[in-house]
C-alpha cells in the first residue's frame, strides 16, 4: 500500500482539494468542546485534541431522524438518507473508527441492513488520525484496537511531532485520496523506525489495563450475583455513559405528529433509561438501575460477544471521563473478574 | 480540611457501630484525579475511606430516594438545604435520615480546570488550604483554589448546613455578597442576546437527563419527558425540544431550586443554564418573600396564599 510523507503547511491545500468532491468533517473546538463538524477551510480544524466530546457515531447513526412520514394511513414520503455529497471524516480516532465494524454488525449484516446506515456509511471515508496522546483512562490496546488501529480507516496519518505527517493508504479508496503526489513527498530515510519507534512509545503510554479474556463466561454465571447491587449504587440513572459510547446502538421509535402528518422518528434510546424495555402491559424487566446498570454491561461485554464474536467496547474511556458520578467501567470489570 | 475529614471518619465509624445508621452515604476518593465520588459505606472499619475535600461535587440527595435503608448522610450547606425541601414535600422522613453537616467553603468545578488545560489531560492535583497544584504532559501550574469555585458556590450564602444532626468541624461565615449581580448583569442584556445565549446552552444538549437525574428536587416517578402516552415532547436533540425541556424543568423547580449547581456540575455538554434557575429563584424571593430550603415550617409558595404577599405583579 502507498505510504507518503505530507507537511503540515501542504495539508490545507490537500484539504482544500479534497473539498472539491468531498464534505470534510474535522475536528473543531466550540465552547471548549471539541466535536466533529463539517468544515470550509483547514484553519477551522483543532488539531491539538485528545479526542472529542462525542463520537462521531451519529454521523452514521444520528441522535434522532426522520425514516418516513404518513398520512392517513398511507406512507407519504421515505426519507432515504441520500448523502448530498460524499463525506470524508478527517481526524478520526482509532478507537472511534473500530467502533463502526462494531455498528456495522448490527446495520449492515447479512441478515439486516439498515439503508440510512448503510447509505452514510457507504458514502463516508475515514481519514484516521494515531494516537500520539492516549489519555490516561484509555485501554484500546485491551480490547483488541490500539492507538494505530487501522479497521475500517481507508487513510490513517501519524503526526510525526516535526511538521510533517506520515500518510499511509489503508484502502484502495485512501489510496486515491492520496490521488496526485502533489503535496505529497516520499517518506525519507529512517522515516520507517520513527514511525516504529512512535507506535511503540503511543503503545507504552496506555497504561491502563483491563482483561476481557474470560469475561464473557464469567458474566455468564454471575446474573444473580450481589456484584451488581453494589456497582449500580452510585448510578444517577442518565444517559452520559450510553450517549457518549461509541458502540452503544439501541434507539427506540416514537410517532410524532406535524402538523396533519405523522412522523416515525428513529432516536437513541439508552438502557439507563426507566423507559428502556418498559412493556405495553406496564411491566419492566429492567425495574431499577441495577437491571440497567447490568444490562449495560452485558450487552457490550457477553450478549454482543455471543452475538458477534468481539466485545462491544473500543476502550475509548469515554464512559469514565464524563460519568459525573466517577462510576469506571475499568474497576466494574476487575470486581467482575474477582467475583 | 484534614481535621474535618479525621472528625468525619470518626463520626460515621461510631454511627454504624451503634446501629444508628445501616449505612453512611458520604465521599470516597475517586478513580480519577482530583476527583471525589459517592460512597456507600456500610461497615464501621471501611469508614475510613471518607473523605471531605472541595471534590466533594455532588449532591447527594439523590440517594435519598433510592436507598431504603436508615440513612446517614454526609451534606454541605446546599445539600442540606435540599433536603428541607424534600422533607417539606414529604419525600423523606426526617426521623430516617441522619445528617452529618459540614460546612462548605465552595466546591472547584472541573469544567474551570478543564479550561485551564485547555484540551490537555489532568494526571495528578494536589489540594493544600488555598491553592491546587494541577500536573500533567509537561506542565504543571499552581491555582488559587478561590478562582476554580463554582459559580453557584460563589454566590453561595449558606456555606453552612441549615440543618443537621451533627456538625463536622467549626462553622465559617457567611459572605455579604450580592447573590444576584450576574443575574442583574445578564437581564440587563438586550432580549436578542439572551435569546442567543440560551439558544447556543440549550442547542449543545444531548437529552441524556444528567441535570435532571442530579437534581434533588426532580423526583417525579415518571418525568414529562419520559411519558409515551401521550408523548408531550419529541426526543430529539432539536432546538424545539432541548429549550422547553430545559425551561419546563426550571419552572417546575422554581421556588424549590436552591442553586446547588448540581445541574451544571454533571453536564457533559458544559450547558450552562444557571442564570434561568438564579433568575426564578429572584423572582420567587421577590414576589412571595419565599427562600427555597432554609425553612422547615415554613408553606412552599406554591402552596399557600398569604395576604401580604409582595404581589407586584398584580397591577
Amino acid at each position: 500500500m502507498k505510504e507518503k510523507i505530507i507537511r503540515k503547511e501542504r495539508l490545507g491545500r490537500w484539504l482544500e482539494d479534497l473539498r472539491k468532491e468531498y464534505e470534510i468533517w474535522a475536528p473543531v473546538k466550540k465552547n471548549r468542546l471539541v466535536f466533529f463538524h463539517p468544515t470550509e477551510s483547514a484553519k477551522e480544524i483543532y488539531f491539538d485534541f485528545l479526542n472529542t466530546k462525542k463520537t462521531p457515531k451519529d454521523l452514521f447513526f444520528p441522535q434522532s431522524e426522520v425514516l418516513f412520514s404518513f398520512r392517513r394511513g398511507e406512507i407519504e414520503k421515505e426519507t432515504h438518507s441520500v448523502l448530498e455529497k460524499p463525506r470524508i471524516i478527517f481526524a478520526i480516532r482509532p478507537c472511534d473508527a473500530k467502533s463502526l465494524a462494531l455498528l456495522d454488525e448490527v446495520f449492515d449484516s447479512e441478515d439486516y441492513q439498515d439503508p440510512y446506515y448503510v447509505e452514510r456509511r457507504k458514502g463516508t471515508l475515514l481519514l484516521g488520525m494515531a494516537c500520539t496522546q492516549p489519555k490516561t483512562t484509555c485501554f484500546c490496546t485491551s480490547v483488541r484496537g490500539g492507538p494505530f488501529e487501522k479497521t475500517c480507516l481507508d487513510l490513517l496519518m501519524v503526526d510525526f511531532g516535526d511538521e510533517r505527517y506520515f500518510v499511509e493508504a489503508v484502502t484502495q479508496a485512501g489510496k486515491d485520496l492520496m490521488g496526485k503526489d502533489d503535496p505529497f513527498e516520499d517518506a525519507q530515510e529512517g522515516d520507517r523506525e520513527k514511525l516504529a519507534k512512535i507506535k511503540k512509545e503511543a503503545e507504552e503510554k496506555i497504561k491502563s489495563k483491563v482483561v476481557i479474556e474470560g469475561l464473557e463466561e464469567k458474566l455468564d454465571k454471575i446474573f444473580d450475583s450481589p456484584l451488581w447491587d453494589r456497582v449500580h449504587q452510585r448510578c444517577l440513572g442518565c444517559a452520559i455513559c450510553t450517549y457518549l459510547c461509541s458502540t452503544c446502538h439501541c434507539f427506540a421509535l416514537l410517532d410524532e405528529k406535524v402538523d396533519s402528518r405523522g412522523q416515525r422518528v428513529r432516536s437513541w434510546d439508552s438502557c439507563m433509561f426507566p423507559g428502556f424495555t418498559l412493556e405495553a402491559s406496564g411491566h419492566n424487566p429492567r425495574i431499577s438501575n441495577k437491571e440497567r446498570m447490568r444490562q449495560r454491561v452485558m450487552h457490550k461485554f457477553n450478549y454482543f460477544v455471543k452475538n458477534f464474536g468481539q466485545t462491544a467496547c473500543v476502550g475509548c474511556g469515554r464512559c469514565i471521563q464524563n460519568c459525573p458520578v466517577n462510576i469506571d467501567i475499568r474497576e466494574i470489570i476487575e470486581e467482575i473478574k474477582n467475583e | 480540611m484534614q481535621e474535618s475529614e479525621r472528625q468525619l471518619r470518626e463520626v460515621a465509624e461510631k454511627l454504624l457501630t451503634e446501629k444508628k445508621v445501616d449505612v453512611i452515604i458520604g465521599y470516597e476518593k475517586g478513580t480519577l484525579p482530583l476527583r471525589a465520588r459517592p460512597a456507600f459505606i456500610r461497615e464501621p472499619d471501611e469508614a475510613k475511606r471518607l473523605v471531605w475535600n472541595s471534590r466533594c461535587e455532588n449532591n447527594l440527595c439523590f440517594y435519598l430516594r433510592t436507598v431504603k435503608e436508615k440513612v446517614g448522610i454526609v451534606a454541605k450547606g446546599c445539600d442540606t438545604r435540599s433536603m428541607v425541601g424534600l422533607i417539606k414535600e414529604r419525600q423523606i422522613q426526617r426521623e430516617n435520615v441522619f445528617i452529618i453537616g459540614v460546612p462548605c467553603p465552595g466546591i472547584i468545578d472541573r469544567k474551570k480546570i478543564e479550561e485551564i488545560l485547555d484540551g490537555g489531560e489532568l494526571w495528578e492535583g494536589v489540594e493544600s488550604d488555598s491553592q491546587i497544584v494541577l500536573k500533567g504532559e509537561g506542565f504543571e501550574e499552581k491555582v488559587d483554589k478561590d478562582k476554580l469555585l463554582h459559580d453557584a458556590c460563589r454566590s453561595c450564602k449558606h456555606k453552612n448546613p441549615v440543618l443537621y444532626d451533627t456538625l463536622i468541624g467549626k462553622e465559617i461565615s457567611e459572605p455579604k455578597i450580592d447573590e444576584y449581580s450576574d443575574v442583574e448583569g445578564f437581564s440587563s442584556k438586550p432580549d436578542n442576546e439572551r435569546w442567543t445565549y440560551f439558544n447556543e446552552e440549550t442547542g449543545r444538549c444531548i437529552r441524556c437527563y444528567a441535570c435532571r437525574n442530579a437534581c434533588p428536587a426532580c423526583y417525579c416517578p415518571q418525568c414529562f419527558v419520559d411519558q409515551s402516552l401521550p408523548t408531550w415532547f419529541g426526543r430529539t436533540p432539536h432546538l424545539s425540544d432541548t429549550l422547553i425541556f430545559h425551561i419546563i424543568r426550571t419552572l417546575h423547580t422554581a421556588g424549590r431550586c436552591v442553586d446547588c449547581g448540581a445541574c451544571s456540575r454533571v453536564c457533559p455538554m458544559n450547558v450552562e443554564l444557571r442564570m434561568l434557575n438564579k433568575k426564578t429563584e429572584k423572582d420567587v424571593k421577590e414576589l412571595y418573600g419565599y427562600e427555597a430550603g432554609t425553612d422547615l415550617e415554613e408553606l412552599p409558595p406554591m402552596a399557600t396564599f398569604k395576604i401580604d404577599d409582595p404581589q407586584e405583579f398584580i397591577k
